[in-house]
C-alpha cells in the first residue's frame, strides 16, 4: 500500500525543503543588503573589520539574495510545478534530494568564503572556481532532473511554464560555464582565462543574462503557473505567450554591452547590444501585459488573496522596471546614468518589486498546497508583508533613482567657462540623504521579510512533526488534444 | 489538423527538440559578440610602454580585486567630454590586455581610478587607505587597516606570475628569480600602493 502510494504522490519533500532554504537565506540576504546600505550611510558600520567591510560583504548581500533566496525558490517551485503540469511524480528523486544539498552547500560555502576575500572579482559571478566547479555539478543534475520529469510527462503538450523553466536552466548553464574558466593558483585564487576588454565582454553577456534567465525567464515560468492559478482564469493568451518566450530567449543573449556604453568595448559591439536592448522591450513589454491581463475579470482576487496583490504589483514592476532597462541602454540616457545610483535604483525596481514579490506570491499560493494546510498561518501577517514590503521597495527606488539623478547632473555639470562645475565629493555629499532614505526602505523589506518566514515557520507545523500525508495524484483521464492547456489543471481534492 | 495551423506545435510536443532549440537560439548572440573579440584578442597590441604588472604591482592589483575595490571604483573613463576633463584621456582597450580580471566596474560610489597614478604621493595614498577620514572627511570608504599587517608571501607571487605566463602574459624568467627582491618585507598596503601609482602612466603622453 505505501508503495503504491509513493509511485502515484507528488515528491514535494524537496519543494519543501527549498521553500525552508528560501525563507532562511531571504532573510540573511536582505540583511546583508540592509548592512551595505546601512554602511554607504554611516561608515562607522564597517567596524574596521575585513570580514564585514562593505566591498567583501556587498558581493554577500547580492549573491545571497540571487542565487541562494531566488535559487531556492526558482528550483523548489520549478519542482513543483514541473509535477502537476506533467501529471507525473519527479524523476530521479535522490538526485533531486542531491541538487538540494549541493544548492545550499554551493551557496553555503560562497556566502562563508567571500567574506575573507576568496572571490574572483567578476560581478554576479564572484565564488572562486571550487565552488564554481561544485555550481555546474549540481545545475547539470537539476537539468537532468528536470528533463527527466518532462520525458515522462503523461501530458502530450508541454506547458508553457516549463519553457521558461527549461530555458533558464540551459542558458544558466551555459553561461556559468563560459564565464567562469579559470586557472586555479591555490585553492583560493585563480586567473580567468581572458584579459581585458574581452573578460569584459564576456562578464556582462553574463552578468545581463543572469538578469534575463536566472532573474526574468526562471521567475516568468513561476508567473506563468502560479498567475492563472491564482486569478483562477486562464492565461489572457497562451498564443502571445509563445510568441513572447522565443523572441525573449533568442534577443536577451545580445543585449549584454549595454552595460559597456561609451567604454573601450569595440564601437560596433556598442551599437548591437542597444539596439537588441531596443527591440527587448516588445517581449518584455508582452510577458508582463500576458500576465496583468489573466487578471481581466477577476480583478477582486486581490481583495480575497494576498498572494494575488503581490503577483500584480511583481508584474507592475517588471513592466516598470524593463521599460527602464531599455530606456536607459539608449547611449545617450545611459551617458548620465551610468556609474550612478540610478543604476541602483533600477536594479532594485527589478529584484525587490519583480523577482522578490512574483516568489513571495508564488510561495505564498505553493506553500499551504505543499504543505498540507488550508491556507498559511496568518493572512494579517501577509496583508502586513505586503505593505511593508511596497512602502520599503517604494522608498528605496524613489531615493535611489533621485540620488542617482543628481550625481548624474552634477558630474556633467559645467560652468559658462567649459571647467566642471562641481567636485566627484560634492555629488557624493548631496546623496548621504537619500542613502539614509534607502536604509529605512531596505529595513522596511527586511522585516516583511522576517514577517514571511515567520508565517511560513507556524504553516510548516504539521510538516516539523512529519505529519504529512503524501497528495495522491489521480490517474489522468486522457487529455483532448490538441486543445492547449490553456490553465493548468486543478489540484486534486485532498485526501 | 491543428499541427498545419501551430507550426510550433511539434517543438512544444518534444522536450528533447525544444531543448535543443532553445540552445541554439540563446547562443547566437553570444557567439556573435563574443566570437570576434577572442579571435582578434591578440590584435589588440597593448599600449606603448605597457608591460605586464611587476611583481609588486601585481601583487598589489590582486590586493585590489580581493578587496573588491571595483564595487565603488571604476576604472574606465568613457569617451565623454565630462569624464575626459575629470579623469584625462579617455580608457583604452590596449590599456588593460593584462587585466585579469578586468576592473572597469560598474558603479562610482568613489571616483574612477584608471589614471590615479601619480596625482598623489604614497604618503597620502597610505594614509588614506588606511584612514580614509582623516584625509577627506565627507568620505563613505571603509578603512582598511589590516593592508598594514599583512607581509606579502614571495612564493604565492611567483606561483601567480608561472600561470599567468602559461595564460601568455609575457613574463621572463629574470621576473621570476626576481620576486623575492621585489617583495621581500613588503606589506600589502605598499603593494597597493604601488598599483595605484601606476594606474594610467603608462599611457601618459
Amino acid at each position: 500500500m505505501q508503495a503504491t502510494a509513493t509511485a502515484e504522490s507528488y515528491d514535494d519533500h524537496v519543494v519543501r525543503m527549498f521553500l525552508m532554504a528560501a525563507a532562511i537565506w531571504g532573510v540573511v540576504g536582505m540583511f546583508l543588503g540592509v548592512l551595505a546600505a546601512g554602511q554607504l550611510a554611516w561608515p562607522a558600520l564597517n567596524f574596521d573589520t575585513s570580514w564585514l567591510t562593505f566591498s567583501r560583504i556587498r558581493s554577500n548581500h547580492t549573491f545571497g539574495v540571487i542565487f541562494a533566496f531566488g535559487g531556492s525558490a526558482l528550483m523548489g517551485t520549478c519542482y513543483y510545478v514541473v509535477q502537476r503540469t506533467c501529471h507525473t511524480r519527479l524523476a530521479l528523486g535522490r538526485l533531486a534530494m542531491f541538487t538540494f544539498w549541493g544548492w545550499q552547500a554551493a551557496c553555503f560555502m560562497a556566502m562563508a568564503t567571500m567574506p575573507f576575500g576568496i572571490t574572483q572579482s567578476k560581478e554576479y559571478a564572484e565564488p572562486e572556481w571550487f565552488i564554481d566547479l561544485l555550481i555546474a555539478v549540481v545545475w547539470v543534475s537539476f537539468a537532468t532532473v528536470f528533463f527527466a520529469t518532462l520525458a515522462r510527462r503523461r501530458i502530450q503538450h508541454i506547458y508553457v511554464a516549463n519553457w521558461y523553466y527549461g530555458a533558464f536552466i540551459i542558458a544558466v548553464a551555459l553561461l556559468h560555464i563560459v564565464n567562469n574558466i579559470a586557472i586555479p593558483v591555490s585553492w583560493s585564487k585563480s586567473y580567468p582565462i581572458y584579459s581585458g576588454a574581452v573578460d569584459a565582454m564576456v562578464q556582462w553577456w553574463y552578468g545581463h543574462n543572469a538578469v534575463a534567465f536566472f532573474l526574468t525567464a526562471g521567475f516568468l515560468g513561476m508567473m506563468y503557473y502560479f498567475v492563472p492559478r491564482e486569478a483562477q482564469r486562464p492565461l489572457w493568451s497562451y498564443r502571445f505567450s509563445i510568441v513572447n518566450f522565443w523572441a525573449l530567449i533568442s534577443i536577451y543573449m545580445w543585449a549584454g554591452p549595454h552595460h559597456l556604453l561609451y567604454s573601450a568595448l569595440p564601437d560596433w559591439t556598442q551599437s548591437v547590444g542597444m539596439s537588441f536592448s531596443i527591440l527587448l522591450m516588445m517581449p518584455s513589454l508582452g510577458s508582463a501585459a500576458n500576465g496583468l491581463l489573466t487578471f481581466s475579470g477577476a480583478w477582486d482576487r486581490l481583495r480575497v488573496s494576498p498572494a494575488a496583490k503581490f503577483m500584480v504589483a511583481a508584474l507592475v514592476f517588471y513592466l516598470a522596471a524593463t521599460a527602464e532597462g531599455s530606456l536607459m541602454a539608449v547611449k545617450s540616457v545611459n551617458a548620465l546614468s551610468h556609474y550612478t545610483d540610478w543604476t541602483v535604483a533600477h536594479v532594485h525596481s527589478g529584484a525587490i518589486g519583480w523577482v522578490a514579490m512574483i516568489t513571495m506570491g508564488s510561495l505564498y499560493a505553493m506553500a499551504p498546497r505543499a504543505l498540507d494546510q488550508p491556507a498559511m498561518h496568518s493572512r494579517r501577517a501577509m496583508e502586513l508583508h505586503f505593505w511593508l514590503h511596497t512602502i520599503g521597495l517604494l522608498l528605496y527606488i524613489f531615493s535611489m533613482w533621485t540620488a542617482g539623478a543628481i550625481q548624474g547632473l552634477m558630474w556633467k555639470a559645467t560652468r559658462a567657462d567649459g571647467t566642471l562645475a562641481h567636485s566627484f565629493l560634492e555629488g557624493l555629499a548631496a546623496t548621504y540623504p537619500f542613502y539614509v532614505i534607502r536604509f529605512l526602505g531596505g529595513v522596511l523589506v527586511l522585516s516583511g521579510m522576517v514577517v514571511m518566514a515567520w508565517n511560513l515557520w507556524h504553516t510548516a507545523a504539521a510538516a516539523r512533526m512529519n505529519r504529512i500525508k503524501p497528495i495522491l495524484v489521480p490517474i489522468p483521464e486522457p487529455i483532448p488534444e490538441p486543445e492547449p492547456v490553456q490553465v493548468p489543471p486543478p489540484l486534486p481534492a485532498r485526501g | 489538423m491543428s499541427s498545419e495551423s501551430r507550426p510550433l506545435e511539434t517543438i512544444e510536443k518534444n522536450a528533447g527538440l525544444l531543448g535543443v532549440v532553445i540552445v541554439i537560439l540563446v547562443s547566437l548572440g553570444g557567439l556573435a559578440e563574443i566570437t570576434p573579440l577572442f579571435v582578434n584578442a591578440h590584435t589588440v597590441a597593448p599600449a606603448p610602454g605597457l608591460k605586464p604588472y611587476d611583481a609588486l604591482r601585481l601583487a598589489g592589483r590582486d590586493v585590489y580585486v580581493r578587496e573588491a575595490c571595483y564595487q565603488c571604483h571604476s576604472q574606465m573613463i568613457r569617451t565623454l567630454s565630462w569624464e575626459t576633463q575629470r579623469y584625462g584621456p579617455a580608457s583604452q582597450a590596449s590599456e588593460s590586455v593584462y587585466d585579469r580580471p578586468f576592473q572597469w566596474g560598474s558603479k562610482r560610489t568613489g571616483p574612477d581610478l584608471a589614471r590615479i597614478g601619480g596625482k598623489y604621493s604614497d604618503a597620502w595614498h597610505r594614509l588614506h587607505l588606511l584612514a580614509p577620514r582623516k584625509l577627506v572627511p565627507e568620505s563613505n570608504m571603509p578603512d582598511y587597516p589590516w593592508l598594514a599587517r599583512r607581509e606579502l608571501d614571495y612564493a604565492d607571487i611567483t606561483a601567480r606570475i608561472r600561470v599567468l605566463r602559461q595564460l601568455g602574459d609575457p613574463y621572463t624568467d629574470e621576473d621570476i628569480a626576481g620576486v623575492y627582491q621585489a617583495v621581500k618585507g613588503k606589506t600589502e598596503l605598499d603593494a597597493l600602493v604601488a598599483y595605484l601609482q601606476g594606474l594610467g602612466v603608462p599611457a601618459k603622453p
